[in-house]
């Protein structure tokens, strides 16, 4: 119940603090850090418009995909004190209920017919599947290391083992925090600021969700950053007390925040073809440090 | 060949009697031999009511005699010519656009497709068949604040095989308006709307027409302030479009950069002449706005702190490897695209095909300055950002020259007189996307019978299409920018 209570409150300020430290960068004024926030509340007061070509499925995916991440959220745990869905395996679950909820805005995206989103889905699709490896690969090692085979436990046992279990860590924070800037479609695989639909993933995808239903999506794309921050949060959590592990929570989930800004701010994004390669190479770390995790366990030779 | 086509200069005047009049197969063959010459591109070719019929009109600018050769053909309404287009590619949209504006008919014309009328549901796209094939329309309405234009791409993936481009949404009848507006300020406020972003430019190819007709020699002072003012214009925009392109990789320090470096250029067009885009800056005969020691002060000071920072950012977008692999061999047009199309300015100079009016053509002071085109060879993106740099570093050089020697003005309105009769007048600018060409044809009561106008994108558009051949349909918004060509400078 905590990690959720907290992941709720820092995703109302994690695209605001991108958002301003994008716009610290550029020089500029910009918006307020609430401001994302803002604009979701006003998105949510409006009514939403549906095209003729729209089916019913177009209609019920922006809440599917809310709901899936809300779910997914209920996995991830505050160090040692378990998510309110906790068993063995349950990173599995948590992998495959994001799925779920991406499924869902995919075939709600081919379902408006649209050239357009038919181009975001299968890049979207093509990215999340690339992703995924890293992902099992990175969680199937911190699984070795540990033994066990849920967040709760996994955390919770990660931190007194050795030095071994810090080099993991950080590994395992880089793979996490790029695939939060992945599977939110930023920088450097898509641009969230861009208005060329021909050069989005994201966004094109829900060009014609409106009102309600975009405001659900943005709110998604909030709560999809605060968990994966809070799984990196996890790692340093551990055992640690309440107390300290609340303000560790919180400098995580910022610094995390400030990192995709600045990425944001001084590099260029990729041109699509090298994004798989990009994504890829994800996975090839998270092999590298299963294999680690093998050799140093005695487990490989 | 002496005796078939009439040698003139830019910016000259010539009796409409002296110009040799063809028949059309002469006329034919007569362009086709010119052309074969790469060192020729046609800067107009147009038609307008004569007598009975219809008169075509050929202007053949050479760039190593550096004169325009002018020959003329007369047809009747309602014929059926062979077309020139099917041997020489560059005439192909001057024939569409004769066939639309007066319904002659081009036999084999290579695509007979409308350049500006253009009826959603009447025209058939071209199509190609197959399972793994498939088409995206963009636009007219696009997602930013950019005009209308309709982009069909037929694609294999995330592969552009094929890009089909419709303008003509744009269409004003600028041309029309031209004969339908008597007066002279009138006439001058429609060629700086042609294309707002290069009013300058277009102004002072409407200005050099018209002095032209009037038999007026303009002051040193009044071509001094136009080439300021067309090389002011050049560095705003060029800036802008660094920015621009910086936007579309999204690098936002590139775009930050070069859109607050293109704010103090238009500023100071705005504390010269009371407008940030030149307008109002150039008039026939005389020079509004004087260029006092103050402003030239002011425009030193701006220009050392736009310089420092302009250098600074594009030495790192040309050292930082995000930005260079998104430009390098993205949309790369070809030497020989580049001539087939009859490509001008950046497009051409890109691809390693020298052509800027400034040193081909001078007009303005640039007749008494050595101006060295910046030609590029790779004619890719990064071709044209990097041309877009050296251009400003040239514009810069240039302006600096300008005023070390400024002029004393005189800023009365000077009468012109009328119109010459029976003339024809021709004037190129090199804008900052290209060559700029205005003919004018006065009939015997000097009222003007043709107004013929050519932006470059004219040409250039074309050259788009084939650039994003065989690149990702995601490259298309970079492609794009880095022409930046005019929609409604095509559409007229």
């Amino acid at each position: 119940m905590t990690s959720l209570i907290l992941i709720l409150i820092s995703a109302l300020f994690f695209n605001g603090i991108i958002g301003r430290v994008k716009s610290i960068c550029a020089g500029r004024k910009g918006p307020g850090i609430m401001q994302p926030v803002f604009d979701v509340a006003r998105l949510l007061r409006k009514g939403s418009v549906y095209s003729e070509t729209t089916g019913p499925v177009f209609k019920i995916a922006p809440a599917v995909y809310l709901a899936s991440v809300i779910v997914a959220c209920l996995c991830v745990p505050f160090g040692n004190k378990a998510g309110l869905i906790s068993f063995n395996g349950d990173f599995v679950f948590f992998a495959y209920a994001l799925a779920l909820g991406k499924f869902f805005c995919i075939i709600g995206a081919l379902d408006t017919g649209s050239s357009f989103e038919g181009m975001g889905a299968s890049r979207e699709a093509t990215y999340s599947m690339l992703a995924e490896p890293a992902f099992f690969l990175i969680m199937g090692s911190l699984a070795l290391m540990t033994g066990h085979t849920s967040f709760e436990s996994i955390f919770a046992d990660l931190h007194p083992s050795s030095p071994m279990s810090w080099a993991l860590a950080v590994i395992a924070a880089f793979i996490f925090l790029i695939l939060a800037m992945v599977e939110n479609s930023r920088m450097p695989v898509d641009d969230p600021k861009t208005h060329l639909e021909l050069t989005m993933i994201h966004e094109v995808m829900v060009l014609d969700n409106s009102g309600v239903d975009l405001g659900l999506i943005f709110v998604t794309g909030f709560l999809k950053f605060a968990m994966y921050a809070a799984l990196i949060a996890n790692l340093l959590i551990g055992s640690i007390p309440v107390g300290f592990g609340i303000p560790v929570f919180f400098a995580v989930q910022f610094v995390s925040a400030v990192i995709i800004g600045i990425n944001e701010s001084f590099t260029a994004r990729f041109r699509m073809n090298h994004n798989p390669q990009f994504i890829f190479t994800l996975a090839c770390i998270a092999l590298l440090a299963v294999f680690g995790v093998m050799l140093m366990s005695g487990q490989l030779i | 060949m002496d005796n078939k086509v009439l040698n003139i200069k830019n910016g000259s005047c010539v009796k409409v009697s002296e110009i040799p009049v063809l028949s059309y197969d002469c006329f034919r063959a007569t362009t086709l031999e010119l052309m074969s010459d790469k060192a020729r591109h046609c800067s107009s070719y147009f038609a307008y009511p004569c007598a009975e019929g219809l008169r075509l009109m050929m202007c053949i600018a050479d760039d190593t005699a550096h004169d325009i050769k002018v020959f003329a053909c007369d047809v009747n309404k309602g014929d059926s010519l062979v077309s020139a287009a099917k041997d020489c590619l560059a005439l192909e949209r001057y024939e569409r656009e004769i066939h639309e504006n007066w319904g002659l008919e081009f036999e084999e014309h290579p695509w007979y497709k409308p350049v500006r009328d253009f009826m959603p549901g009447k025209y058939k796209f071209f199509e190609m068949e197959g399972e793994e094939l498939h088409e995206v329309g963009v636009g007219p309405v696009h997602a930013g604040v950019i005009e209308p234009g309709h982009f069909r791409f037929i694609c294999n993936g995330e592969d552009v095989l094929h890009l089909e481009i419709q303008l003509g949404w744009q269409h004003r009848g600028v041309e029309h308006l031209m004969l339908s507006k008597k007066r002279t300020i009138e006439r001058v406020l429609l060629a700086e709307g042609i294309a707002g972003d290069t009013s300058v430019s277009h102004s002072t190819a409407f200005a050099g027409v018209w002095e032209a007709l009037c038999g007026i020699q303009p002051d040193k002072s009044v071509l001094w302030a136009r080439t300021l003012a067309a090389e002011l214009e050049r560095m705003a925009n060029h800036t802008g479009d660094l920015g621009a392109i910086c936007g579309d990789v999204a690098y936002q320090l590139g775009a930050a950069v070069y859109g607050r470096l293109r704010t103090p250029i238009v500023n100071f067009s705005q504390r010269w002449c009371g407008n940030r885009l030149g307008k109002g800056n150039v008039r026939p005969a005389y020079a509004p706005y004087a260029f006092t020691e103050e402003l030239r002060q002011q425009l030193l000071s701006d220009l050392k702190a736009y310089e420092r920072d302009f250098l600074e950012m594009s030495d790192k977008i040309q050292h930082f490897p995000g930005v260079l692999s998104r430009l390098d061999r993205t949309g790369i047009v070809t030497t020989e695209q580049a001539e087939s199309i009859g490509a001008v300015g950046m497009a051409a100079k890109c691809a390693g095909v020298c052509r800027d009016t400034r040193a081909s053509h001078p007009y303005g002071v640039y007749g008494t300055m050595d101006i060295k085109p910046v030609v590029k060879d790779t004619g890719d993106v990064l071709a044209r950002t990097e041309l877009r740099i050296d251009e400003v570093k040239q514009s810069l050089a240039i302006v600096r020259t300008l005023l070390e020697d400024m002029p004393a003005f005189n800023t009365q309105v000077r009468p012109m007189g009328e119109p010459m009769a029976d003339c024809f007048a021709i004037s190129l600018t090199e804008g900052w996307r290209g060559e700029i060409c205005h003919c004018a044809v006065t009939d015997a009561d000097g009222e003007l019978a043709a107004y013929k106008i050519k932006d470059p994108s004219f040409h250039n558009w074309m050259a788009l299409a084939l650039a994003v051949r065989g690149n990702e349909i995601s490259d298309f918004p970079i492609c794009n920018k880095s022409f930046n060509l005019s929609y409604c400078g095509h559409d007229l």
